[in-house]
């Protein structure tokens, strides 16, 4: 049924995307205990279990911000989709394409590669999904006559690069690449500071789509404000990833030049500041309703992790972070303060808008009840990332196990930290996936039965 | 837009050259080729680092050769420890990844020793091989 699967293929990827979200977290539980207990698990050792975490968690980043833009195009923007079947095939794709790769992970067959560990011939069945991902949005969005709003540039701008910078990661099986140590190392981070940048424009683009709705004004996603934003987003996903290799031996133009483009962003946290006072009037207003929530969360940690980004930014602070877990609370910081609490609106967004009457008392109150365990524990969470990565910033590079042992303390508070971390987003995962699922069924139950 | 377009063309393609010549190195060797090879077959990034990149449950590697000498690491690989898993390599297997290690271990020096730090905040490093 084409015109359903118009509709409701955004959702299946939105639920998909909870799935592998609640599943990745347990792997990076599983991780954190085992960097407390080597002996933990041993069938499962860590080069499993962090590649299982990390491709799953960003598969989810993807996976609902996809589908978030397959469901707002045809169900909000009145721009029906290119092709609905080829949403179908798509997801299909991308699932058994996700099942290969944690069969792969799981008997021990790498490409190691950081964060795609998977041997390469599997990104092919990837390239695929986002060809058709952006055949599908540039025919779909250009259907409207209107000069773009701004989110409909940062899709198909994520769309794009994308591709590109996934590709520019596969650089390395081509000798002239591979056998120079650090040509190796230096485009491996160029192509992956972007396909940050290149997801972020996804993310992004759905926080800005969100506030538009729910504030009913359409004003800003047009403004000149936005754009200049946009450009600068566009600007550092392009020149800004060489401060993940401030301390490989490159041209050193190289590394100054994207220490000038990192501070760029200091823009954008002195904005933040100006903000606040109308951030919080209308916190005040729309603090009700769920979706605003965790907006709210968002712009709370984009203003601590760009922090910390900007002072991770300077080489003379990085020389002495880099390599350490200060840079997981980084990493970790923006995928769940950033990411994922604006993935989380858009989910609920979804779902106040199908379902107006459908967030009962009770279920609301587990809904705050997760929001805030998860948020605390977040916060928590980073912060002994930060003293872990002290301690270990401070190492002499002499024994590497007492060095591990002084940091214990806070590996231990972190993995605790990660447990009531999972179980907060849990809480709120479960509920989204079940009433996103309620809004797929009625259209089943109407479908002419037979007598 | 096309103008930051090109530029990002012309930026990559300097990066994918002489920004990133090698410089002192030599030329990877069959048997380091193939030491990469197992180091990527048996995801030994997943814990460890080359030049502070990578998984964290184990030390960075990049100048493990020549901190520790061959023999030490070569030992390591063969037998793992209680938190580094025995890979049940052969001689063969194991010499090859010492070989790229040491192959690794001559591109730079990580973390810096001899280093400046100016007043902007960047970091010049006297013993950069470039
Ligand atoms: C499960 C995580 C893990 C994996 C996978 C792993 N290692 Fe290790 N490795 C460690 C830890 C932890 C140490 C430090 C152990 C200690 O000091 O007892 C270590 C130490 C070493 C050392 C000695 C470093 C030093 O400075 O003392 C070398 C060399 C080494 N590993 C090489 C490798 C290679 C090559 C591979 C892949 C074939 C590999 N490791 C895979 C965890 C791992
Ligand atoms: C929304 C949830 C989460 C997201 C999006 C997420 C994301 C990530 C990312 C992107 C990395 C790679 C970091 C890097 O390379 O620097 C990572 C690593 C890791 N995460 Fe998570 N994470 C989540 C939840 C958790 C939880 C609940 C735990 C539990 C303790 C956890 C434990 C770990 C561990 C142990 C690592 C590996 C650290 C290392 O050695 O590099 N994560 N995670
Ligand atoms: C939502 C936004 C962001 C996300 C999701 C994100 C994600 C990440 C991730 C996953 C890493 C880990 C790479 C690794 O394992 O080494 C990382 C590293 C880093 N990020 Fe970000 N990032 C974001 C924004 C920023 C911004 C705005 C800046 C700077 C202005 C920045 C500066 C850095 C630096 C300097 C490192 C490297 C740390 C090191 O290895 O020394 N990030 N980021």
């Amino acid at each position: 049924m084409s015109s359903a699967n118009a509709h409701f293929g955004g959702l299946r990827f939105m639920r998909l995307g909870m799935l592998a979200l609640a599943g990745g977290m347990l792997f990076g539980v599983i991780g954190g205990f085992q960097f407390l207990f080597p002996e933990f698990l041993q069938e499962l050792l860590f080069t499993k279990t962090r590649p299982l975490h990390v491709s799953l968690v960003v598969s989810s980043i993807f996976l609902i911000s996809i589908g978030g833009i397959y469901f707002y195009l045809p169900r909000q923007c009145n721009l029906p989709l290119f092709s609905s079947k080829s949403v179908d095939l798509h997801y299909w794709v991308f699932l058994l394409t996700g099942l290969a790769i944690i069969v792969c992970y799981l008997s021990g067959r790498f490409g190691g590669r950081e964060y795609f560990e998977f041997p390469p011939i599997l990104s092919l069945p990837i390239f695929l999904t986002w060809l058709l991902f952006g055949i599908n949005y540039f025919n779909t969005a250009r259907q409207d006559k209107e000069p773009w709003p701004v989110y409909y540039w940062m899709w198909g701008t994520g769309i794009v690069f994308f591709f590109i910078t996934y590709a520019e990661s596969h650089l390395y099986l081509i000798p002239y690449f591979r056998e120079t140590m650090v040509r190796e190392i230096m485009v491996q981070w160029k192509s992956y500071g972007a396909l940050t940048g290149s997801w972020n424009m996804l993310v992004y683009g759905t926080g800005l789509y969100l506030a538009t709705k729910i504030s009913g004004c359409d004003k800003y996603a047009r403004s000149k404000m936005a754009f200049g934003l946009y450009f600068l987003g566009l600007f550092n996903l392009m020149f800004g990833w060489a401060h993940h290799t401030y301390l490989v031996p490159s041209d050193p133009w190289i590394r100054t030049f994207a220490y000038l483009v990192s501070m760029t962003e200091l823009y954008i946290f002195g904005k933040i500041i100006w903000d606040w006072r109308s951030s919080l009037t209308d916190w005040q207003k729309n603090r009700h309703c769920n979706a605003y929530r965790f907006l709210i969360a968002a712009d709370i940690w984009i203003f601590v992790n760009l922090a910390l980004a900007l002072i991770i930014s300077i080489p003379a602070l990085n020389l002495f972070t880099h390599g350490t877990h200060i840079t997981v609370a980084h990493a970790m910081g923006s995928t769940i303060g950033i990411n994922m609490m604006i993935l989380l609106a858009s989910v609920f967004y979804v779902i106040r808008e199908e379902l107006p009457n459908e967030i009962h008392a009770k279920c609301s109150k587990q809904l705050r009840t997760g929001f805030w365990l998860s948020n605390v524990s977040l916060a928590i969470f980073f912060v002994a990332l930060l003293l872990a990565g002290i301690g270990k910033g401070t190492y002499d590079g002499s024994s590497f196990q007492e060095m591990m042992l002084g940091i214990r303390p806070f590996l231990v508070t972190f993995t605790i930290s990660g447990v009531t971390l999972m179980a907060g987003l849990w809480i709120i995962l479960w509920h989204g996936f079940r009433l996103m699922g309620k809004i797929m069924a009625p259209v089943g139950v109407a479908e002419p039965q037979p007598a | 837009m096309t103008t930051l377009c090109i530029a990002f063309v012309i930026y990559s393609a300097t990066v994918y050259t002489t920004g990133t010549a090698a410089t002192s190195a030599s030329p990877m060797s069959a048997e380091a080729r193939h030491g990469q090879e197992l180091f990527q077959d048996k995801n030994c990034i997943a814990c460890h680092q080359f030049y502070g990149l990578g998984g964290y449950m184990g030390p960075d590697l990049t100048n493990v050769i020549s901190k520790r000498g061959e023999a030490y690491s070569g030992a390591f690989i063969a037998a793992g420890t209680v938190s580094m898993p025995n890979f049940n390599l052969d001689t063969d297997e194991v010499s090859a990844l010492v070989a790229y290690l040491a192959f690794v271990d001559q591109t730079g020096t990580y973390p810096p020793e001899e280093y400046k730090i100016e007043w902007n905040g960047n970091v010049s490093q006297v013993d950069d091989p470039r």
